[in-house]
């Protein structure tokens, strides 16, 4: 009889604050628990009685890597409850800053975040002396994406000129040109990419599982559109709390979202989305998932790099032709009358689908707001994947076996500061 | 210089968005630069490879905002020669600080959370300077990653950093913006507000909303809440302005304070 512990206190490269405790005896899992330290910062609470117009400043602040995401859930709600008609060329604006954010997210975490794992190194610094050349080229491409973010929005953390009703200022054709050469510099690089990305080891974990993300009939979803599942499910942003609730784990108390039907977990991010929409990846985007390994229907969650590197290229790709053809939207704003009532909206932050409901008094003043992460979303099936997968490895030594742990959790690019907006917190200390 | 007589350098977190540490990881090549003349011990966000205290230079993100993080912040400090906050978060208690004194926390952790009783959580956001003497403070949100590389050459060289606390109206002077106060009537913090972002927001057509927190020395909120209310802002409108993402730096929480009523006006509400 032997009874293991995995401790990792500080659950390392990933954003924000976790901790994972697994007990096991024998072949048996006594205790598992992903807890969430990450002190709360009460942003639904404080949102009350701000004006819709601050919305777009408060709101990124939940999250530095995808601040973009948050924004643009918020804007699209609210001029969805105000009837609002945007400028013509707005829509493709925003989709260029989402790109940059999906560019800079999805490399980060490709590269600095979770391919240390693969090679057993502790970080992209430790890899850059051994892959010298790689790690200077994908850090190039994460500026690129970067750098969009800085020109559209000002900044590429809390950009500054989202507003409901378009932009405080729209970017000049001139300041985006200057991106295309290095865009497509960053473009040729990612077969290459795509092709290192394969060569790396990876561990298995078929599964079955329901997977979510937004689909467009004219376009691979990010901003716009419709829910639909790997399982036929499909339903609206208006529809999404009737069809997803939070549900209090005694184990680990911390709320995780499930079906209301099936009071199964779901599944949100990157692997879904290509899942659903891959007939509408862009033709590089396509080459690079193949040469990465991945063909779709597939569940394994360890082939979620590769269907990051598979977007970061479907972002670079948008990039380019939307500055191609780029028209700044005049005026770049349109006028905004606040209306009572209720605004919901899903886009997809890089981690996965972000849902955020605002229910606005007539002067325009938040009365309530909520926000469900694709973190928060993704929590229950993080524990279920981790139950699923520990049983085969766990003839492994301690170091091996945590760090497998730890890949499992890392392949959702758990955004913990997102998340603990509504997770409740395990206190328990002793 | 031997391998071990780099400075030892570690990055924390309290609460906070990430944001700030993020400029770290933003700096990209400049990062892999840095690697070779500091030795990073300590940094959850980009390595696995975590090592106890001493440091000597300790970049601390976030608000403290629980009792654990009382304790963690006294330990930090203990284990660094020099420590540095970042960002508005640590340096004025961020934007969660907008729960500080309404008489809410309670209502505020019943709102977001369906089991109070498990979250632990102090009244209110702290910057860390409330705690422990800090030896430098970087404000904004997020803070600006050529004062970051700045302030950690600097400290490379020996020297402490020095960095501009002039306002964010210097910055739009000499790049040449058009008031967007003056001119076109917004309301903007600039004139009060600390420069780092390279006067961002007139620069987009919008006024400052107050990243950097107050400048100094001179900081008439007075006369600029004034100019807001005959602008057309309602006194607590003109309040809403100061108290937002720097709400809690002294200079703007007085200011707050003196055209709100210092209260919050409705029930917080349970989603």
């Amino acid at each position: 009889m032997t009874q293991r512990q995995v401790e990792v206190p500080v659950i390392a490269r990933v954003e924000g604050e976790g901790a994972l405790h697994i007990t096991t005896k024998d072949d048996e899992i006594l205790d598992l628990r992903l807890e969430i330290y990450e002190p709360p910062r009460f942003f639904e609470a404080f949102l009350q009685g701000r004006h819709f117009s601050e919305v777009p400043d408060i709101v990124p602040r939940i999250c530095g890597i995808c601040p973009v995401a948050y924004q643009m859930s918020a804007i699209h709600g609210l001029e969805q409850l105000f009837g609002v008609q945007v400028p013509d060329g707005t829509h493709e604006l925003r989709r260029l800053l989402y790109c940059g954010e999906w560019i800079e997210s999805h490399i980060l975490h490709i590269f600095l975040l979770a391919a240390p794992d693969f090679l057993e190194m502790h970080s992209a610094i430790e890899m850059a002396k051994e892959h010298p050349e790689l790690v200077k080229t994908v850090l190039g491409i994460k500026r690129v994406g970067n750098d969009i973010m800085e020109k559209v929005g000002g900044r590429e953390i809390h950009p500054v000129s989202p507003r409901v009703g378009g932009f405080s200022r729209a970017a000049r054709k001139r300041e985006l040109d200057p991106l295309l050469p290095r865009l497509e510099w960053a473009l040729e690089q990612m077969p290459g990419i795509a092709d290192f990305v394969a060569t790396l080891p990876r561990p298995e974990l078929p599964r079955q599982t329901e997977m979510v993300g937004l689909v467009h009939p004219d376009e691979y979803g990010i901003n716009e559109g419709d829910l639909a599942s790997t399982t036929g499910r499909r339903f609206t942003a208006a529809e999404f709390e009737q069809v997803s609730r939070e549900e209090h784990v005694a184990h680990s108390n911390a709320l995780h979202s499930v079906m209301v039907d099936t009071g199964a977990p779901y599944f949100v991010g990157p692997l879904a989305r290509v899942n659903l929409n891959a007939g509408q990846l862009t033709p590089v985007a396509t080459d690079v998932m193949r040469r990465a390994g991945l063909s779709v229907p597939e569940a394994d969650p360890f082939f979620s790099m590769a269907a990051r590197l598979a977007e970061a290229t479907l972002a670079v790709e948008e990039s380019i032709r939307i500055i191609r053809d780029y028209r700044a939207p005049e005026p770049s704003m349109a006028q905004v009358t606040p209306r009572a009532g209720r605004g919901m909206w899903v886009t997809e932050a890089p981690r996965g689908a972000l849902y955020h409901r605002y229910d606005v008094a007539e002067d325009g003043t938040i009365l309530e707001a909520k926000i469900v992460p694709p973190t928060s979303q993704n929590l229950r099936h993080m524990e279920k994947d981790l139950r699923d997968f520990l049983p085969g490895v766990l003839d492994r030594p301690d170091e091996e076996l945590t760090r497998l742990c730890e890949m499992v959790v890392r392949n959702y690019d758990p955004c913990i500061s997102c998340a603990t907006h509504f997770l409740t917190l395990d206190v328990t200390r002793l | 210089m031997s391998e071990n007589a780099k400075p030892r350098v570690a990055v924390f977190k309290m609460a906070s968005c990430d944001g700030c540490q993020l400029q770290l990881l933003d700096a990209e090549e400049a990062l892999l630069d840095l690697a070779g003349a500091i030795d990073i011990v300590n940094f959850a966000e980009a390595s696995s490879d975590m090592h106890p205290g001493p440091y000597d230079v300790t970049l601390v993100e976030g608000s403290v905002s629980t009792p654990e993080q009382e304790e963690q912040i006294r330990q930090i400090r203990g284990d660094s020669k020099v420590l540095i906050t970042i960002g508005a978060c640590a340096t004025s208690g961020g934007v969660q600080a907008l729960r500080n004194a309404t008489g809410k926390h309670e209502a505020y952790i019943r709102a977001v959370y369906p089991t109070p009783e498990y979250v632990a959580s102090l009244e209110d956001s702290h910057p860390v300077a409330d705690y422990v003497p800090v030896d430098l403070e970087l404000t904004g949100c997020p803070i600006d990653r050529g004062e970051l590389l700045t302030a950690i050459t600097a400290l490379l060289q020996g020297a402490m950093p020095r960095i501009s606390t002039s306002p964010v109206c210097v910055e739009c002077k000499r790049r040449g913006y058009v008031c967007v106060l003056v001119a076109h009537g917004e309301p903007c913090l600039g004139p009060v507000t600390r420069t780092g972002c390279g006067a961002l927001c007139p620069g987009f057509g919008r006024g400052c909303y107050g990243c950097f927190g107050p400048a100094q020395p001179s900081n008439n909120t007075d006369a600029l809440g004034r100019r807001f209310i005959e602008l057309g802002l309602s006194p607590a409108e003109t309040s809403d302005r100061f108290r937002f993402i720097t709400g809690w730096a002294p200079a703007f929480r007085e200011a707050a304070n003196t055209f709100g009523d210092g209260e919050t006006k409705e029930e917080v509400r349970t989603p």
